[in-house]
């Protein structure tokens, strides 16, 4: 049959020759390249030691921002819970006492914030969502760890340190 | 033979048996090394500086491990074959000639725990009894797994030892001994009346064909069918665990320790090395030409077993049709050609 494309390749089985049935050619080639590899650098990278540099929109763990005075820009509206598909996200939210003025922007702040970090997908959608600009995906890589409590984190873990410090 | 003599053999075999145990454990960390060199990646790097100590942790979790013996199984044959498995795998270092005479305070010591004039049929008895250790511990697991790996075994192990002794012939022919201390000794230096001393100058084939069939003997890549994990889970130790699946891979690294240093005392010289004359004539003291000896031997020891874990790692297994045809449609028809290429060679052109 003529063929549409003449890209047709005609593949005959030849019987192996001499060299190639005695096999030892071959081998002696693939024991050539192993070798050559095994004098190659290695391209692991020694991973707890050495950290392979992110991209700029690399999303990893979740920060509660402040703001330019020190003070937590979450409001706790909870948008950030509604947005998330992974429902990862829960807060509980309190009203801010005359004299914490230092300590919260909005007169209603988290009082529990918690991201269950098994959860999360880290898609972003938080941080799409937040009208404060009060959280950010800009952390590092989630650490391992040996039980599932300890994977939720709460308030402690997620918030930037304080500016004067 | 006085009390000194047994208490020297006796230490002699303690080392030896010491030696074997610790290249083994290293071989399994070797192997890991060199894999990982070979696939670009690092290897063991957690225990110890570069991973050194990994051996023993490997040993401490074997030890730890939960030990099952399958409900069905027959449990007295299950315990024998890895405990059969490791024993032959010890004793056949038992003929190899480590080094010449040490003389320490006027007293010498050879370094060959016995030397019987049968020392290569030595070596083939306990490798076929070897195979018992496989055999019975596949049987005993009651697996259909494990029995046909155990069967893959047998088989294989038996086709191949036919092509080794045939290619063990044509050397025997050229050396006139069964004794490996003679075989060695008849090795001295490296050149002399116009050839090369070393016994794989005189039989190249005869090596090719000893060293594939060594491959086989030892289950290993690509020869590795008995345990192959595509198809048949884990061979024959699926059943097993705990410290008795590790005697069975310890096993195999003595094994394979033991026939590279056969090939190495066989083809390639034992303990002899270019440049001995040279050592004697300029009286170097004979003890530190048989200690530099020794470190030979094992320098020949270490290349073979990185030999064969450079094969395992470019080589794909053997298909079984394939094996068969490997070992009797080529393997003994070379050898049988060797033979009568050798006599023929003996005959004819060297009188």
């Amino acid at each position: 049959m003529e063929s549409f494309s003449n890209k047709r390749k005609v593949l005959e089985a030849k019987p192996l020759s001499f060299g190639e049935r005695i096999y030892l050619p071959a081998i002696l080639k693939g024991l050539s390249i192993t070798l050559k590899h095994f004098f190659r650098k290695s391209v692991t990278v020694r991973y707890p030691e050495q950290k392979r540099e992110f991209s700029e929109n690399f999303r990893g763990m979740h920060s509660l921002k402040r703001d330019e005075e020190g003070r937590e820009r979450c409001t706790a509206c909870g948008l950030c819970a509604l947005s998330c598909p992974a429902e990862a996200i829960t807060m509980i939210s309190a009203e801010r006492k005359p004299g914490e003025e230092k300590l919260y922007r909005e007169e209603k702040y988290a009082a529990v914030y918690e991201i269950n970090m098994l959860r999360c997908i880290f898609c972003g959608l938080c941080e799409e969502a937040c009208p404060k600009e009060a959280i950010y995906l800009d952390g590092d890589i989630v650490p391992a760890d040996y039980l599932r409590k300890d994977f939720i984190y709460g308030k402690d873990k997620l918030v930037e340190a304080p500016l004067n410090q | 033979m006085g009390t000194t003599d047994i208490l020297v053999k006796f230490a002699l075999i303690v080392v030896i048996f010491l030696i074997s145990l610790l290249i083994a454990m290293y071989s399994t960390y070797a192997e890991r090394k060199i894999a990982a060199f070979m696939q670009d990646r690092v290897g063991p790097n957690r225990a110890g500086p570069f991973g050194i100590l990994q051996p023993l942790a490997d040993g401490a979790k074997m030890f730890m491990k939960e030990e099952i013996i399958p409900a069905n199984s027959n449990k007295f044959l299950f315990i024998v074959g890895p405990s059969l498995a490791i024993m032959t795998a010890c004793i056949g270092s038992a003929v190899i000639p480590w080094g010449q005479t040490l003389v320490i305070g006027g007293h010498p010591i050879d370094l060959q725990v016995t030397d019987i004039n049968v020392g290569v049929l030595y070596i083939f008895g306990v490798v076929s009894l070897g195979v018992y250790g496989i055999m019975i511990g596949g049987w005993a697991s009651n697996n259909k797994y494990s029995l046909l790996g155990a069967i893959r075994a047998a088989s294989q192990n038996i086709s191949y030892e036919i092509a080794m002794g045939l290619s063990i012939i044509a050397l025997l022919m050229t050396t006139g001994t069964l004794s490996l201390g003679k075989i060695a000794a008849d090795q001295h230096g490296f050149w002399s009346h116009g050839w090369f001393t070393w016994n794989v100058f005189k039989q190249p084939l005869g090596f090719l064909i000893f060293i594939v069939c060594a491959f086989a003997e030892t289950n290993r890549a690509p020869f590795d069918l008995p345990e192959c994990e595509t198809e048949l889970v884990g061979g024959y130790h699926t059943e097993y665990s705990s410290m008795k699946l590790g005697f069975y891979l310890f096993a195999e690294y003595i094994n394979m320790f033991v026939s590279s240093a056969v090939m190495a005392t066989l083809y390639f010289g034992g303990y002899n090395f270019p440049g001995m004359h040279y050592l004697a004539d300029a009286g170097v003291a004979q003890n530190w030409i048989t200690i530099i000896g020794v470190i030979a031997l094992f320098a020949k020891i270490f290349f073979f077993i990185f030999f064969f874990m450079w094969v395992r790692w470019t080589l794909p297994r053997f298909r079984y049709d394939q094996l068969m045809d490997l070992g009797w449609k080529s393997l003994i028809p070379l050898a049988i050609a060797n033979i009568v290429i050798t006599g023929v060679v003996m005959n004819y052109f060297i009188k």
